[in-house]
């Protein structure tokens, strides 16, 4: 019996953000958490099975393992399906000419076999990047009726902000007629998502007409190489709430928009769910003398403390007399007592002793890459220990297991940065 | 793989009042983020018991709901697994389970075709953990024909709900008394029995034979003499949710530091079916003091020594002290609740008052006012 899909989404997952620092030097991108409880995967894997496509592969390649883990068969998505469901792609080894994923598109065409067996007939090519809800079935409505090869979701922004973005510029039915990266004097104002759909012929064809160019992307290849070749490429005008979490400070932004008494993005609404993989935890404790005030907290947390603008994940701890100011706060991070914590992204697991005060001073450019840490955050790898009573000034970085010598005069000065472990960024 | 779970969770009882209106005790929403049965169905999968039935009756709609996959206690699918039985009607039974022993005798069928050489009957009310593999070494060191859990209730508990157990001086159970209206007895029963599978066929049998419909009086009570019934003494936290009053106490309990240290942070851990819930969200006016909240759940107002379940909205202005408001429920802006169990899925328009006592509490079924 043929397997037969209408449309299977192949998710790109294999990045690894280096701009998001430290939160990445362990885990890709998409596994970095979100919202509190969630993956920043979670976000395109909901809306996959919200838009009735149960057959998505997740192309892996830096630093698998929490996303493997994360993802397993697919269970919290309903994406472990007989027939389809999820499956994850990393590169493999082949008798002749093993690769990594050298791009986004040659990543895809590595795993040509893949979609084969499914005989598609459409292609939905997603990032692991992005914030959103979106349904990819009314995409795919209107690439049919357009009869596109290519269907190119893209969203209107701010005419000033366009020249940071790769512009696509299209007639009024929504065939495009011109792509402008990061131009200058924008054409038009509808920035391109990374988000495509392809016949499945046309795909085909261009990756393997273009399967020699090194390094092989959609953007810079297959999209402008489908472009000429075939001309009817459309776009798929998206209103709502998109935003890209690939600095620290968006990141940081898009985590605080969440806590809004009416946020832009709303996770409360039972339509449109966001799945995510955590288990049965039990509710979050509040102590007597504690307080939390525009602030999400994950399930299981244990909270003595005070929390103000924060989003903390779960199983969270914050001991007596700290205080918790303008930060995210990720999943089974222990706060002792009497921390003072004022803007700062702290990791998975961290553990922060008594009476550390952490970013706490004036900004001062980077020491370690002012590319990435240019805010005034202060970013804590997972695992990471920081001793009782140091402080930490702003647009900081640690990774890894700090001793008190790590902090001359109990000290890390604004700009500063500790990395104990091995590759950590 | 040495032994087969049973948890009789048909029961209802009066006492509820009317929270068992949508549903058996056994899916009381429970602690937050749980369901009684919940602790039931734990225990057992963290005792390697793989296959499990569940005997439901009274109103199991909402239970049947929670038991859609045995993958949420990770009980096998081949091997093992977990078993729903309702009431059905067969050539040779057109009976409602008229007892516990007659709600077991109709699933004989089961009993027999399952390898196991013990098995465990649980009720599905009760709020503990257990360590079954230990209840059954023990159980076979005695050369028990049936082990007991009891649990020593404080000298002056009133057990007039519960079955009273005698003990000589080796454990055996020598007098059992149902709900005694006075006794000088503190040793209860806590409703869960370890018994050989065959064991359990033939006394069932013999019930069928004898019209015979209940497990305490008419297996326990009358075998007491003829059988080595011994009791395990639980010398952890049980509590049974069969009462409001009792329910309301056990939920309260889970503000004790100790009861959560014991059932959040000891392993291993009380699986529930996951259900997927934004974080809880703290708005400006909030003010939550030693109280418990899961997830999905928006606060806007004052609470204290309250638990506050799944999806539950708390408008602004509201003060709301010692209560426990179940899953999904709406609260209106200044509203002003105290010893109160809310229903789930209440709307409880804005300016509702409500106050109970911890004796009384006040249930808020229905619409509010």
């Amino acid at each position: 019996m043929v397997k037969k899909k209408k449309m299977i989404a192949m998710l790109l997952a294999g990045g690894q953000g280096s701009r998001l620092g430290v939160l990445t030097a362990k885990v890709a991108k998409p596994a970095v958490a979100f919202g509190g409880k969630y993956r920043i995967i979670d976000f395109p894997l909901s809306n996959c099975v919200n838009s009735g496509v149960d057959t998505v592969g997740v192309l892996t390649q830096y630093r698998p393992l929490r996303l493997n883990a994360h993802i397993g068969i697919g269970i919290p998505w309903d994406l472990d399906r007989r027939n389809g469901g999820v499956t994850i792609l990393p590169p493999y080894e082949k008798s002749t000419d093993s690769e990594w994923y050298t791009g986004t598109a040659n990543a895809i065409y590595q795993n040509m076999e893949f979609m084969e067996s499914y005989h598609p007939e459409y292609v939905l090519i997603l990032s692991g990047d992005h914030i959103y809800k979106m349904d990819y079935e009314e995409m795919l409505t209107e690439h049919i009726k357009s009869k596109a090869s290519v269907t190119i979701a893209s969203m209107p922004v701010p005419w000033e902000e366009a020249s940071r973005f790769g512009i696509v510029v299209a007639d009024e039915n929504g065939k495009i007629t011109a792509f402008e990266e990061k131009p200058e004097k924008p054409r038009s104002n509808l920035a391109s998502m990374g988000i495509y759909i392809f016949s499945w012929e046309v795909l085909k064809e261009a990756l393997i007409a273009q399967a020699e160019v090194p390094g092989c992307d959609f953007g810079k290849h297959i999209i402008p190489y489908c472009f000429a070749k075939y001309g009817n490429l459309y776009t798929y005008e998206f209103h709502g709430y998109w935003k890209d979490v690939g600095t620290l400070s968006s990141y940081w932004e898009a985590n605080m928009g969440l806590v809004d008494l009416v946020p832009e993005f709303n996770m409360y609404e039972e339509y449109w769910k966001i799945y995510t993989s955590v288990g049965s935890l039990p509710p979050q404790y509040m102590a007597p003398g504690s307080s939390a005030e525009s602030t999400l907290i994950g399930d299981g947390a244990e909270i003595y403390g005070h929390l103000v603008h924060s989003v903390l994940g779960c199983c969270v701890t914050v001991g007596e007399g700290s205080e918790v100011r303008d930060s995210i706060i990720m999943k089974g991070v222990k706060i002792g007592k009497n921390v003072k914590i004022n803007k700062a992204i702290i990791a998975e697991n961290t553990v922060i002793e008594d009476g550390a005060v952490i970013g706490e001073g004036e900004y001062a450019e980077s020491k370690l890459d002012p590319r990435v840490y240019n805010s005034d955050l202060v970013t804590i790898d997972e695992d990471s220990y920081i001793p009782a009573g140091v402080s930490i000034g702003k647009n900081t970085a640690i990774s890894g297991r700090t001793v008190p010598a790590d902090y001359p005069n109990g000290r890390l000065e604004d700009g500063g940065y500790i990395i104990k472990a091995g590759d950590a960024k | 793989m040495r032994t087969l779970g049973i948890i009789l969770a048909g029961g209802n009882s009066k006492r509820m009042r009317e929270l068992t209106k949508k549903r058996a005790i056994a899916a009381m929403p429970m602690a937050g983020s749980y369901r009684a049965i919940d602790f039931a169905l734990s225990s057992m999968a963290n005792s390697n018991i793989n296959r499990v039935a569940v005997i439901t009756q009274y109103s199991s709609r909402s239970l049947n709901e929670h038991l859609s996959s045995s993958k949420w206690w990770d009980f096998g699918r081949k091997q093992g697994g977990l078993f729903v039985f309702n009431p059905t009607i067969t050539p040779d039974n057109r009976e409602w389970y008229r007892g516990t022993a007659d709600a077991l005798a109709q699933n004989i069928n089961f009993l027999c075709d399952c390898h196991e050489p013990y098995v465990v009957i649980a009720a599905g009310d009760g709020i503990y953990k257990v360590d079954y593999t230990k209840v059954l070494e023990e159980h076979i060191a005695r050369d028990a024909d049936i082990t007991v859990i009891c649990k020593d209730m404080p000298k002056d508990a009133d057990v007039s709900r519960f079955g009273v157990v005698e003990l000589d001086v080796d454990g055996r159970i020598v007098g059992f008394d149902e709900k005694p209206a006075s006794t000088n007895l503190n040793t209860i029963s806590c409703g869960i029995y370890v018994i050989r599978r065959r064991l359990l066929i033939s006394l069932l049998e013999e019930c069928i034979e004898m019209e015979w419909t209940d497990f305490v009086r008419d297996i326990l009570m009358r075998q007491k003499n003829n059988k080595k019934i011994y009791a395990h003494k639980l010398e952890s936290y049980w509590a049974s949710i069969n009462t409001a009053e009792a329910y309301f106490a056990a939920n309260q309990d889970f503000l004790k530091p100790e009861v959560r240290e014991w059932f959040f942070r000891t392993e291993p851990e009380v699986m529930t079916k996951v259900e997927d819930n934004p974080p809880a969200k703290y708005n400006p006016g909030a003010k939550v003091s030693n109280s418990l909240v899961a997830g999905g759940t928006i606060i806007n107002s004052e609470v204290t020594n309250t638990l506050v379940f799944k999806n539950v909205f708390i408008g602004s202005g509201c003060i709301i002290r010692n209560s426990v408001i179940m899953n999904n429920v709406y609260i209106g802006d200044n509203c002003v609740l105290e010893n109160c169990v809310v229903d789930s899925r209440n709307r409880i328009e804005a300016g509702s008052v409500f106050r109970g006592t911890p004796d009384h509490v006040e249930i808020v079924s229905g619409k509010g006012k």
